[in-house]
């Protein structure tokens, strides 16, 4: 295999449907993603020889090797940081490909988030242990408070930054309301022909007052996404319109950390998204003006807009007038989350909207921006984010 | 026969979780069980950090010094958990981020306030409430006027 910098594109991409009980194991659902995967960019399993995941998924890479016959697994890496991992496996796929060191990278993401195990519920025994690698080393901190849950801890990373823009809890609302129109008009998700208004956001319990309605949350999901990374040059010998990664990168900034990320200098922004902005608009020598559409990481809507400012598209303070006035949506300045995201799609930890950016470029989204040609897409999950773009 | 007079009622049993006690941070929960309210700075730059570790990320020196803190604070972010209820409360605690005088920040709760008086940068000192296994955490309350 040679060794010199090699450019790096998505060639497929896959995914199960997107339910609240599967009724099958995680690791089958992994391989079913992974072989749609495979399937769409037209490459046999046997021939993965790279593969990525989120340090808390439950597969082993062994074994789900041995479901898909792979049979010379060269490179397996795992990203922490919960959800933060989403686009950092595209990152790491990138770089795995560039330094020529694999030639058909696996990213897969698959759970039972919600049959299985609820992310948004107080956390078991063994949610509540320590565990390294996660990337959220002071969650401890929380736990004796009354902090116990993703929202919570969204909440009180939120408040500094609604309070400091008088950002109240309707001015979010409008991000559900664009998202769920998104996900109305999407087979795929869950609230496939379930659009809301501002008043069902506005009626839809409190999770954490005065901050977050349920209808600010994302979804709990059972599912599995995959991605199957190659490069640019076999990319475009398979069977989909290769989409090539412009760029990509992570940034964790000095004192942050996933989710409990409260000892920062200034709460009203978001660093490590703003650490990927710049490294990503220098690598790409593109800025927010080029992109022509957004897939953001939407665990809680105020992170919406803290991503939307991070990375240029508005100035702080400033993202939720930019929704208001429909920026997100298709024909505004940046459709954002056309597959309804993660409150309308589905909760696959990111990845459902990380393919959304592919489909995009693919011209095949059900949600199609049609306005304007696709040529950029940025994808965020905050701790990283790449750029893709039309080869 | 005579009767027994009625034993005092015992106070109630604490519900809050006990705190999950880590090797770098035990100093700081057993000054907490009594009632001290510990921080760790640097033993060579004298610069303080939160959450402890074994390193200063300054200079780098493994010397730590735990000191007692002033206990007063502002609140810097401020959260009502209504659903799920939390584990261990009776009503819904207010979650805090608050701001130390010595400049580091924690998670705790306010104490003793109405949810619609909780105000952002409100002065807060710290006192102790009990956990499950005889344990205690550091809670904060309105600063009283004294200071």
């Amino acid at each position: 295999m040679t060794r010199q910098f090699t450019d790096a594109a998505i060639a497929g991409i896959g995914h199960t449907e997107y339910s609240k009980a599967s009724g099958r194991s995680e690791l089958q659902l992994a391989a079913e993603c992974a072989k749609a995967a495979c399937d769409d960019a037209g490459i046999s399993p046997h021939d993965i020889d790279g593969m990525i995941t989120f340090t808390i998924d439950n597969s082993d890479e062994v074994m789900l090797a041995r479901c898909l016959g792979v049979k010379d697994l060269a490179y397996t890496t795992r990203i922490p940081g919960g959800g933060a991992a989403a686009a950092a496996t595209i990152y790491q796929a990138m770089a795995m490909v560039n330094a020529g060191l694999c030639k058909h990278v696996l990213i897969w993401r698959a759970m039972n988030e919600r049959s299985q195990y609820r992310f948004g519920q107080n956390p078991n025994q063994q949610m509540m242990a320590f565990q390294s690698g996660n990337g959220t080393g002071s969650l401890l901190w929380c736990v004796p408070y009354g902090a116990m849950t993703p929202a919570s801890w969204g909440a009180l990373q939120a408040a500094r930054y609604m309070h400091k823009y008088g950002v109240t809890n309707r001015d979010l609302g409008y991000v559900s309301v664009q998202q769920r129109a998104y996900a109305a008009t999407n087979p795929d998700a869950w609230f496939f022909g379930k659009p809301i208004t501002l008043e069902d956001h506005q009626n839809s319990k409190w999770i954490q007052e005065p901050w977050l309605r349920l209808l600010d949350c994302c979804q709990e999901s059972d599912g599995g996404v995959a991605i199957l990374v190659t490069s640019l040059d076999r990319a475009r010998d398979m069977r989909q319109k290769p989409v090539k990664i412009l760029g990509a990168t992570q940034c964790i900034p000095y004192n942050t950390e996933v989710i409990s990320n409260y000892y920062h200098d200034d709460l009203t922004e978001m660093p490590e998204a703003k650490g990927v902005a710049k490294r990503l608009w220098e690598m790409t020598g593109l800025g927010p003006q080029d992109m022509q559409a957004a897939m953001i990481y939407d665990a809680f809507t105020p992170h919406v807009l803290l991503q939307l400012e991070a990375f240029g598209f508005c100035k702080p303070g400033e993202g939720a007038g930019f929704v208001k006035s429909g920026g997100m949506a298709l024909d505004g300045a940046l459709p954002t989350n056309t597959n309804g995201g993660l409150s309308g799609e589905a909760y696959i930890h990111g990845m459902n909207s990380m393919i959304e950016g592919v489909r995009q470029l693919r011209g095949t989204s059900a949600n199609q921006v049609t306005k304007r040609s696709v040529e950029n897409v940025l994808v965020s999950s905050g701790m990283a984010g790449a750029v893709l773009g039309r080869a | 026969m005579t009767q027994t007079p009625d034993a005092p009622t015992p106070p109630p049993k604490p519900t809050r979780i006990a705190p999950i006690i880590q090797h770098d941070a035990k100093f700081f929960w057993d000054a907490s069980d009594k009632e001290e309210f510990l921080g760790e700075k640097c033993g060579d730059c004298q610069q303080f950090r939160f959450p402890p570790r074994p390193m200063c990320p300054h200079c780098h020196s493994l010397k730590r010094e735990e000191v007692k803190l002033s206990g007063y604070g502002t609140v810097h972010g401020w959260t009502i958990p209504r659903h799920p209820p939390p584990f261990g409360f009776k009503e819904a605690p207010i979650v805090i981020i608050v701001e130390l005088q010595e400049g580091t920040r924690m998670v705790s709760n306010l104490v003793g306030v109405a949810y619609e008086d909780v105000k952002q940068d409100m002065e807060v000192e710290v006192f102790f409430e009990p956990t499950m296994g005889n344990h205690k955490v550091p809670v904060f309350r309105p600063r009283s006027k004294k200071a």
